[in-house]
């Protein structure tokens, strides 16, 4: 089942049950101390590489976050 | 929020929590079992996309993961007096007997009379030149990525570091449609042949090494291979390896690194548990150094699955009251053991691993301290206040344990909060603890 969610400002179909990690598939969410764009790389919540702003909250772990639909995604890069 | 409370707390849901949540339950004890996911299993039976992805309240619904073995889920559906908090995690300690818990929606206490910590391991990522860039990620990382949707189905990927977790991530790779070029095993093939023949104790596990090397078959795996660098402007292009005497480099769309697991111990630190070489220190029955507390599985030394199901049996029983069960299966444990002695044995790391990194090579990611900014210190606390290494997000559970392995610098003075929380979960702690210089 596709649900959409929106990601910096685009509208994208994506599996239902995968985690935001998963769709950003190693698109970097933000950007480092000094200005390294970064991606996940632990996978399960631990090194907080992988935060984006997801609903207008900061610092949310994509690989923690399932997608859910209308769910608002901020990459901050 | 109103408080929660518990006989028996249980920290961790993998395969060590849930098996200590059965003894606990079939002994006619309550327990109240906690977890940082969505879902049951850990990382090793992370649940797939199939089991759905809601937090569910319902027990039944929770528990469904077709990765836990089907007899564990049918025992633990059956129990009473089980309560599972999925989604929360353990942001602070409280007295003695009370953890602070936050979940997407509140803070809250629970308090208990014994606490069963069953935390789990992390992968080792260690840092070479290269290895933030945008597609290199941590080999068993990786495999937690693929189980939560990633698609990698026509991918190139190298899997690199050392350990048992290279062939396991290879092999849901592979399944997920992936083309793995190479898993890079630093260990010497002495080495590996040592742990192989080593295997012959543990007839099961000797055949899921067979199992996955067949699963494998045509993926080249080369012993006394380690990774030297990732190559790519803003994400991974290429990788360069040393493969014996020679160095190549390969193009590949992933890069998954990990140098052996490294335990999950700050919640215990938190607790004023004693730790040995990274470690939970526990007695025969799994008990901490402070009363009432137990640490099982991969936090009391890594071992493996069946390692963490018996040791979070043993800590169920032995908090339910059933010190004598306990006890029987202290020769069970001195197996497993033996068993766990062997993976650090023949998986010890190259001294070659320790110098991958050059002066600009990044060690703190959080706080982006380098290499080269970090030579000048003693240990990790003169790092931290000079450099703010480990000061960031992940509080050092990344670079603490890479200054640990290139500089030897234990990780000392953790503090709470345990995770990244809220602002006002942490209002609700009761009293603050005067800051330590």
């Amino acid at each position: 089942m596709l649900i959409r969610i929106e990601l910096d400002g685009t509208v994208r179909q994506v599996p239902s049950g995968i985690s935001l990690a998963a769709v950003l598939a190693g698109l970097p969410g933000r950007r480092s101390a000094s200005g390294e764009p970064r991606a996940a790389l632990c996978g399960m919540g631990v090194c907080f590489e992988c935060r984006v702003t997801v609903d207008g909250q900061p610092h949310q772990r994509a690989c923690q976050l399932p997608v859910r639909e209308g769910m608002v995604v901020q990459r901050d890069v | 929020m109103s408080d929660l409370h518990t006989e028996i707390a249980i920290v961790g849901a993998g395969p060590a929590g849930l098996a200590a949540a059965l003894a606990v339950c079939e002994h006619g004890r309550a327990a109240c079992l906690i977890d940082d996911n969505p879902k049951p299993g850990g990382q090793i039976w992370r649940a797939g996309l199939t089991a759905g992805s809601r937090s569910a309240t319902n027990r039944e619904a929770w528990l469904t993961n077709p990765a836990i073995p089907a007899e564990l889920t049918a025992r633990l559906a059956r129990v009473e007096g089980l309560r599972v908090l999925p989604a929360a995690r353990v942001v602070a300690t409280q007295n003695a007997g009370s953890l602070l818990l936050e979940d997407a929606s509140q803070a809250r206490y629970l308090h208990y009379q014994k606490l069963i910590v069953a935390s789990g391991a992390r992968e080792l990522l260690l840092p070479f030149p290269g290895w933030t860039l945008p597609g290199v990620t941590g080999a068993g990382g990786l495999q937690a990525l693929v189980k939560q949707g990633l698609d990698v189905s026509g991918k190139r990927i190298v899997l690199a570091g050392s350990g048992p977790l290279l062939l396991a991530s290879a092999a849901t790779l592979r399944a997920a449609g992936a083309q793995v070029l190479l898993i890079a095993e630093q260990a010497a093939s002495r080495q590996l042949a040592g742990f192989v023949w080593s295997l012959r104790h543990w007839p099961a596990k000797l055949a899921q090494a067979a199992r996955l090397r067949w699963a494998l078959r045509g993926v080249p795996y080369r012993a006394g291979s380690h990774v030297l660098a990732a190559l790519g402007k803003e994400r991974l292009q290429s990788v360069r390896l040393q493969q014996g005497q020679h160095v190549r480099e390969l193009a590949c769309d992933w890069l998954g690194v990990g140098f052996g697991l490294v335990p999950n111990t700050e919640l215990l630190q938190a607790l004023g548990c004693a730790l040995q070489d990274g470690s939970a220190k526990v007695d025969a029955l799994l008990q901490c150094s402070q009363p009432n507390v137990f640490a099982v599985g991969e936090a009391c030394g890594i071992g493996g699955v069946d390692k963490a199901l018996l040791e979070g049996r043993m800590a169920g029983l032995a908090a339910a009251g059933q010190v004598e069960a306990a006890q029987a299966l202290i020769p069970a444990r001195a197996h497993q053991l033996r068993f766990a002695a062997q993976l650090a044995h023949h998986f010890s790391l190259d001294p070659a691993i320790r110098q991958l990194a050059d002066a600009q090579t990044l060690v703190c990611r959080c706080e982006d301290v380098r290499h080269g900014d970090l030579l000048a210190y003693n240990n990790w606390r003169e790092a931290k206040l000079q450099t703010r290494c480990g000061m960031g997000a992940c509080q050092g559970r990344i670079c603490g344990a890479a200054c640990a392995t290139l500089y030897g610098w234990p990780v000392t003075g953790s503090r709470p909060p345990i995770q990244p929380t809220r602002l006002g979960s942490l209002l609700q702690l009761e009293t603050t603890e005067a800051p330590s210089s």
